[in-house]
């Protein structure tokens, strides 16, 4: 019975005790507890009437949930004089094609730097490694300089172009070109006669899938949250968390609404990240065959 | 590519017809092809992270308040942070406590729980890989922790300890300096699985299976040896990677902590370097006092880094 219950859990044969099985069960079951317990709260206070979120004792569980709060978000969205499509639109702009080309653009240079020795190579990469360790507000002047020299501020170049080179997609490629494509593969492929523009698109890109899916999950969530306030200034090229939160910034007496806005905001990150973690393992089951 | 082989017969044989600069530049000619893929990442790394970050070194020895131009000082924005400026002191304190449990804490956490939910059932695995990770997702969700250690008696968490008769006043977590660095612990940690934990998702996924099929008939008979043996050396390129995030997320916590606990936090206990560089950047408009901050800060990292790098070469040798 116990082995049957074991058999449909883990992967693997069981090489622990039960107690062991146990006790690993435990443990994730309580850090899952610790990561999930807040967000129910967040979205259980979103579904709470007025006189439920000031309810004392407060309750953990809303009791007569209702969508009120997304209703008055609603009515406030379609107050405003731009209509609120062009913040979601704006916000899509910036992510999906910050995302696209950070992926594409990281991830040729990291093919680069991991299976190409030239002069300078170790240099650069480094320079991406150490850039990660410098505190971004010093930069944030400078950078804004160089977005108004380039004629770039006040419009979604500005987010999009700096999305472009982060540094952690070129880190994160390297590491998973590094230690998924064999230096075989790609010699056979060069005795074929295979460009190396081929030999990336046809041989490293689908053979670190999930690496680049890891990648998408990770820009895209970045650039969704991404306010954009200090280089966007008209008000029908702003952002959704920008305009959100001004929303939200109205107080207690929007507590409600900001409780729905919260959740609203996290349900497409949450969607790209379900979809792209069921190809990452969908391609663990390719690579068996391989 | 095939250009090492070449450059050694020219030293084999002492035949030396062109100087180094002029074999330097044939090499780079050779790798014309690598240079054109890394030429968009490059250029645009340059523009927007290598020259704001020359700036900002340039201006940590300047006295500059943004209206005007900046005046050449020397060093003195660093001895005076290091003589002269106490909170300067205790934000360094604060940093290094904060860091050196959420550091290894967060860093640690998401290998054993990628590693441990590895072996679950792709189902079960992927929905445990989603309630581990939502906290990174959700964004500006972290401030329910606002409500739930809340100082007054509607906190989630004072609210049931008046009711039981626990307490007679609420505590005031957020505020009171006994309490502040524990509270903003547990938040940061909440959130810990994040970069590192999906690429070790991604990367325990990627390890070829037949490597362990092929150990198991060499003879490693546990869990335990599998992973010293087979797991941690595969992983060796990724472990670095978390590493080096665990450090920037440790050593430079200031966007969580300041909402949690205010600017300034109460007699400076939530106070980090970070926090403090905010303090003179967009506060008091010291940028060059803010860019010695940076500089400091990023030795510092740099240090713990080197010494992580070394103890993580040590893996499966």
């Amino acid at each position: 019975m116990i082995g049957r219950i074991r058999q449909k859990i883990w992967m693997t044969k069981p090489t622990r005790s039960v107690g062991g099985d146990l006790l690993v069960l435990l443990l994730i079951g309580a850090a899952a507890a610790y990561s999930a317990l807040p967000l129910v709260y967040s979205i259980s206070n979103a579904f709470k009437p007025p006189n439920e979120l000031f309810l004392w004792p407060p309750q953990f569980f809303v009791r007569n949930p209702t969508l009120a709060n997304f209703y008055d978000l609603l009515v406030l969205m379609s107050s405003s004089w731009i209509p609120f499509s062009r913040y979601l639109v704006n916000t899509l702009v910036i992510t999906l094609g910050g995302t696209a080309g950070h992926v594409i653009i990281a991830s040729l240079a990291a093919y680069a730097l991991a299976k190409h020795d030239f002069p300078g190579s170790k240099f650069m990469f480094s320079l991406v490694v150490l850039s990660l360790m410098f505190a971004k507000q010093v930069t944030a002047i400078p950078k804004y300089l160089i977005t108004s020299v380039l004629g770039l501020v006040d419009t979604h170049w500005a987010i999009i172009l700096p999305a472009w080179c982060m540094s952690l997609g070129l880190f994160l490629m390297k590491q998973f070109i590094e230690a998924m494509i064999h230096d075989a593969l790609l010699e056979s492929a060069r005795i074929e006669g295979a460009s190396e523009w081929t030999i990336f698109w046809r041989i490293v890109m689908p053979n670190v899938r999930p690496g680049w899916l890891t990648l998408i999950i990770l820009s895209f969530q970045a650039l969704w949250g991404e306010t954009g306030g200090q280089f966007i200034y008209s008000e029908q090229l702003k952002t959704l968390p920008n305009a959100l939160s001004q929303i939200v910034s109205a107080g207690i007496a929007r507590a409600g609404v900001a409780a729905a806005v919260g959740v609203i905001t996290m349900i497409l990150p949450i969607t790209v990240f379900v979809i792209n973690q069921s190809k990452v393992i969908d391609t663990m089951g390719a690579s068996g065959i391989k | 590519m095939a250009v090492l082989p070449e450059r050694q017969m020219g030293a084999r044989t002492g035949f030396q017809p062109e100087g180094r600069l002029a074999q330097f530049w044939k090499r780079v000619k050779q790798n014309k092809v690598s240079y054109l893929f890394v030429a968009p990442y490059g250029l645009l790394f340059f523009l927007f992270t290598v020259l704001p970050v020359g700036v900002a070194v340039v201006l940590s020895f300047t006295d500059y308040n943004m209206l005007q131009p900046p005046q050449w000082v020397g060093w003195k924005n660093y001895l005076r942070l290091f003589l002269a400026d106490d909170v300067f002191l205790i934000a360094v304190k604060n940093t290094f406590v904060f860091a050196v449990i959420t550091g290894p804490v967060s860093y640690l956490a998401s290998f054993v729980f990628a590693w441990l939910i590895n072996d679950l059932r792709p189902k079960i695995r992927a929905v445990l890989t989603l309630l581990l990770y939502a906290p990174s997702i959700a964004g500006s969700l972290y401030l329910i922790w606002t409500i739930i250690f809340s100082g007054d008696a509607y906190g989630l968490i004072n609210s049931r300890l008046l009711y039981l008769g626990i307490i007679k006043d609420p505590i005031q977590f957020l505020t009171d300096p006994k309490w502040m660095m524990g509270v903003v612990i547990i938040v940061v940690l909440w959130m810990s699985l994040g970069t590192s934990f999906l690429a070790f998702i991604a990367g325990l996924q990627g390890i070829d299976s037949s490597l362990y099929e092929a150990a198991a008939v060499d003879g490693i008979r546990n869990r335990w040896q599998e992973l010293f043996f087979i797991t941690l050396p595969q992983m060796r390129g990724y472990l670095m990677f978390g590493a080096i995030m665990a450090i920037t997320n440790s050593f430079a916590a200031a966007e969580q902590i300041i909402p949690l606990v205010g600017f300034p936090s109460t007699d400076y206990a939530g106070h980090t370097i970070v926090a403090h560089l905010v303090d003179y950047g967009s506060v008091r408009f010291e940028m060059g006092m803010a860019s010695s901050i940076a500089v400091i800060l990023f030795f510092a990292m740099v240090t713990v880094q080197r010494v992580v790098q070394r103890l993580l070469n040590m893996i499966g040798t």
